[in-house]
């Protein structure tokens, strides 16, 4: 089963110890078998598609809670698993938002 | 058992199938017996399971029920030293160290990391039968339960149980060290590690429709296993030939299997349920196993199917390179089944007149007498060349021969067909 894990903006900034930790965790989940991918992502580009028009909007956006600054995509047994494993990212990280979400597909 | 309860026992549960490999492998280099450091081990999830719920999980809950296990592996062999017990030795110079330990030595990475790689030696031990090691790698290695195992491989649980404990009885009987293989015999009990996984990805990759979930999910579990092996020993070609393979196969497991169940062949296969992912992450370890020295049979293999994955529609598949890797993996492994399969990629490269003279030749090949895929690929090279009385016999001996019920069916109409067109 696939997960992905989300971070939303806004939480604590990172500083060099945070990045050493989540440096130690990511290299954790490749050592045990279960992370497939993971990366930062910029503010990006917001579309609106309606009537046939698409309209883009740039970012960086003025509620960066409820933007995605950075994923994980984790292979687990169970959504179990996956939880475990998000309580201790948020454990490293400290104050903030995100969601642990099953992804379907291709199977 | 109220929601709150259950639900911190699925968490203890999610815990230990994270942990319970690097937990058993840590106490079996204390107490050198896999048998007692699972059952300690277990002792460590009863007491997580007791506490937990109320006190909640620990920050480091890996870390906890490794130092939990190790107190009581202490308490165990200063026991057995009084009792005048063989664990004597290792208990005096354990109490000392144990006094001196600090947390973070006990779950010093590298250390642990060296014991997940000996249990995976000792659990694939050639001592073991190939059933024995299986069961008790997903056991060990896996932290599956029996019933899981039992209900992958569709055997009753008492079997895998029984499998288990006398596979733990002959390691201890033999007295088998908990080691890393010397230089001179590394190879063919690397061998012995890596096809005990791909006997158990091929395994799941034979889940049929409406299988239990938990045999395809050994699919997952060998790649799982095999990408940690990559990671322990990251010079050893094989090895990430090995996860290159199980990356790149199980990149096509959805696309498989039609709608009804029946098996699509690797040319028919809809590619956009290829997964791109897998795919990806197929090369990127074929290329660490190229780099990593001279390419064993299962980089071959890797190579060969990195060359299906490359090809964005059949027609774009690379036969005179697939072809050539054949010829390469038939003499690193001489064996009428690549010869069969070096056919194939020869016909669909220089024409089926060419692969049918090598077909030909393994005619005659006892060791395929009821292997229906030489029939199969005869009577297709047949048909290609326009003989098609012939094909059409080859196609029916074929559907003798498979005891897969949809394909039969398939070879059938195949055989129908080459007769309607005389």
């Amino acid at each position: 089963m696939r997960f992905l894990m989300t971070v939303n903006g806004g939480g604590t900034p990172p500083d060099e110890q945070l990045f050493a930790e989540m440096g130690r965790f990511v290299e954790e989940l490749t050592r045990s078998g279960v992370l497939l991918a993971t990366g930062g992502l910029d503010s990006g580009t917001h579309l609106v598609s309606s009537g046939g028009s698409i309209a883009l909007t740039d970012g960086p956006f003025a509620e960066s809670k409820e933007v995605i600054v950075s994923f994980a995509l984790v292979e687990v047994r169970s959504k179990d698993e996956a939880l475990e494993l998000a309580r201790r990212f948020w454990t490293i990280v400290g104050d903030g938002e995100g969601d642990v979400r099953q992804v379907f597909g291709p199977e | 058992m109220t929601a709150d309860t259950a639900a911190a026992h699925r968490a203890v549960e999610a815990v230990w199938r994270l942990e319970s490999a690097r937990i058993i492998a840590g106490l079996t280099g204390l107490v050198r017996d896999i048998g007692l450091a699972e059952e300690l081990a277990q002792d460590a999830l009863v007491v997580a399971l007791e506490q937990w719920p109320t006190a909640g999980i620990p920050p480091n809950p890996g870390g906890w029920l490794m130092l939990t296990a190790r107190h009581r592996a202490i308490d165990r062999i200063r026991r057995n030293e009084r009792l005048g017990g063989k664990l004597g030795q290792i208990g005096r110079e354990l109490a000392q160290a144990a006094e001196a330990a600090e947390f973070d030595a006990v779950l010093d990475t590298e250390a642990i990391d060296d014991d997940l790689l000996r249990l995976m030696f000792i659990s694939c031990h050639p001592v073991l039968s190939a059933d024995a090691r299986i069961a008790l790698t997903l056991r060990l290695l896996g932290g599956l339960s029996t019933e899981e195992i039992a209900r992958g491989f569709l055997m009753p649980e008492p079997t895998i149980a029984k499998r288990i404990v006398r596979a733990k009885h002959t390691l201890a009987d033999r007295n088998v060290p908990f080691e890393v293989p010397p230089p001179a015999d590394r190879p063919a009990r690397l061998a012995s590690v890596l096809e005990v996984l791909y006997l158990v990805f091929n395994e799941g990759f034979s889940a049929m429709a409406g299988d239990d979930w938990m045999r395809p999910a050994l699919c997952t579990e060998a790649v799982r296993l095999g990408r940690v092996l990559a990671e322990l020993m990251p010079s050893e070609p094989e090895v990430c030939g090995l996860v290159a393979l199980m990356e790149l196969h199980a990149s096509r497991f959805s696309a498989r299997l039609g709608p009804a169940g029946e098996p699509v062949p690797l040319l028919e296969q809809n590619r956009g349920r290829w997964d791109q992912l897998l795919i990806r992450r197929g090369f990127t370890a074929l290329l660490r196993a190229e780099q990593a020295g001279a390419p064993g049979p299962y980089v071959v293999q890797a190579a060969i199917a990195a060359c299906h994955a490359r090809a964005h529609t059949a027609a774009e598949t690379d036969w005179p390179q697939i072809a050539a890797l054949y010829q390469v993996l038939a003499a690193l492994t001489p064996s009428p089944v690549v010869e069969l399969n070096r056919a194939v990629a020869v016909a669909m490269a220089s024409g089926p007149a060419a692969g049918l003279e090598i077909v030909d030749i393994l005619a005659a090949e006892p060791a395929l007498a009821t292997y229906h895929y030489l029939p199969s690929v005869r009577g297709d090279l047949l048909a290609r060349l326009g003989r098609h009385d012939e094909a059409a016999a080859e196609f029916r001996r074929a559907a003798a021969l498979t005891r897969n019920a949809p394909e039969r069916v398939i070879l059938e109409r195949r055989a129908a067909d080459c007769a309607q067109s005389r």
